[in-house]
């Protein structure tokens, strides 16, 4: 179990989207990974993706200027 | 939505591919513009995607797609949509996916009529044909009207529990979409791609005629869809932000053009693209002043950075009455 960071800032979606995907499929069930991203859309897409591929959405939340959003791989 | 709840009634394990080629209307110009920011920004396949209980995968092909777009073998349609190239290489690339993963087949949400260029009877082989999926290609909402298909031989699915849609109307879309329960949908296909748009087009024939080559990179696409396109010379163009959300946008792109803003009053970041000279760029400085709240004020100040992080050259100039920016200067 690992965590690991993506760096999706200044990407419009559904690049930011596409990256957490292409990320995750190199992960292992229980690795953690935090996107960071700008484009407010991100909020409603990584969230929707993570429901219709089984992984848990630990949090997701603005701080200040981004966007951070924190995945739980699971075994889907 | 529908052909997918379709096949799925029969018991077929379906997930989605959603290509992303750099032209999608959605997504980006919402994020963009500030007047966008009360719109709902959630993207429509991942939406459908979850109202189905499908997985959904999405695939970038913008770099690859450029060959579409440049030579479509089968032409454009109304403006620079390459519809029946695009929808072949989509169902390749499906069905070298469906190969890859393990799946059977492709099923496609097409209706024989539906769409003048892409969705004719003529076109429904050439697509399969072409696009190398041959019989492994189920269209469930117009199967009936089409020859038997490989998934329908091997009983895989039931043939009468397809459709015989065909034609403009989407009443029995609707019809079909109350009986299965779906009471909200996505946008029809065709809003949802950029290049079936004439104005979008105009500003992409443009950058290839003024670059004497028909290129571009994902960059001059995204910035195609915003702000104001005037070309007062072939050697070059102006962006003009036409408000905050896309001055955000647009701030992004400062390190690749050379770019100018009022100081002396509020106004809008412009982008140049070419290669102005001095006077080109006093030409623009009284552009964008027109476009700023010193629009009818004596003498505007911009700061023009022809590169970057260098230092910013200050000029002073009378802003350019409304009436003087001839109509054909606008790109649009």
């Amino acid at each position: 179990m690992s965590q690991h960071e993506l760096n999706a800032r200044n990407l419009l979606c559904p690049i930011p989207v596409i990256r957490t995907q292409n990320k995750i499929s190199e992960l292992s069930a229980g690795d953690q990974l935090v996107v960071y991203c700008t484009d407010p859309g991100t909020l409603h897409d990584i969230p929707a993706w993570c429901r219709v591929h089984g992984h848990t959405l630990v949090s997701a939340e603005e701080q200040s200027d981004e966007i951070v959003i924190t995945i739980e791989v699971n075994d889907t | 939505m529908l052909a997918t709840k379709v096949i799925q009634e029969q018991g077929v394990h379906v997930e989605g591919i959603n290509f992303y080629t750099g032209f999608c209307v959605e997504g980006h110009t919402h994020a963009i513009r500030k007047k966008d920011k009360e719109k709902q920004k959630k993207n429509s396949s991942l939406w459908v995607a979850e109202q189905l209980g499908i997985k959904l995968h999405i695939i970038d092909i913008s770099e690859e797609y450029k060959d579409i777009v440049l030579n479509p073998k089968h032409g454009y349609g109304q403006n620079l949509n390459p519809c029946l190239d695009c929808k072949i290489d989509m169902v390749a690339r499906a069905w070298q996916w469906c190969q890859d993963n393990d799946f059977d087949f492709v099923i496609t949400g097409e209706v024989i009529g539906q769409r003048p260029k892409s969705q004719r009877k003529a076109t429904m082989p050439i697509i399969a044909r072409e696009s190398q999926v041959e019989d492994r290609l189920v269209r469930p909402l117009c199967a009936q009207h089409l020859p038997e298909t490989y998934p329908e031989r091997e009983g895989w699915v039931k043939r009468e529990e397809l459709y015989d849609f065909s034609g403009r109307s989407r009443k029995p879309q609707f019809a079909l979409a109350e009986k299965l329960g779906i009471d909200e949908w996505s946008q029809p296909a065709g809003g949802c791609c950029f290049l079936t748009d004439a104005s979008y087009s105009k500003k992409l024939q443009d950058l290839w005629d003024a670059r004497g080559e028909r290129r571009y990179e994902v960059d001059d696409i995204m910035l195609l869809k915003v702000g104001r396109h005037i070309r007062p010379a072939k050697n070059f163009k102006l962006i003009v932000s036409r408000e905050e959300g896309e001055n955000n946008f647009m701030r992004g792109y400062r390190s690749q053009f050379t770019y100018l803003y009022p100081t002396s009053h509020g106004g809008p970041l412009t982008l140049i693209d070419g290669s102005p000279t001095d006077e080109d760029l006093e030409l623009a400085a009284r552009i964008v002043a027109r476009f700023s709240q010193g629009r009818n004020a004596d003498k505007v100040t911009l700061e023009v950075v022809r590169e970057h992080n260098q230092p910013a050259q200050v000029v002073q100039v009378v802003p350019m009455p409304a009436d003087d920016i001839p109509e054909e200067w606008y790109i649009h």
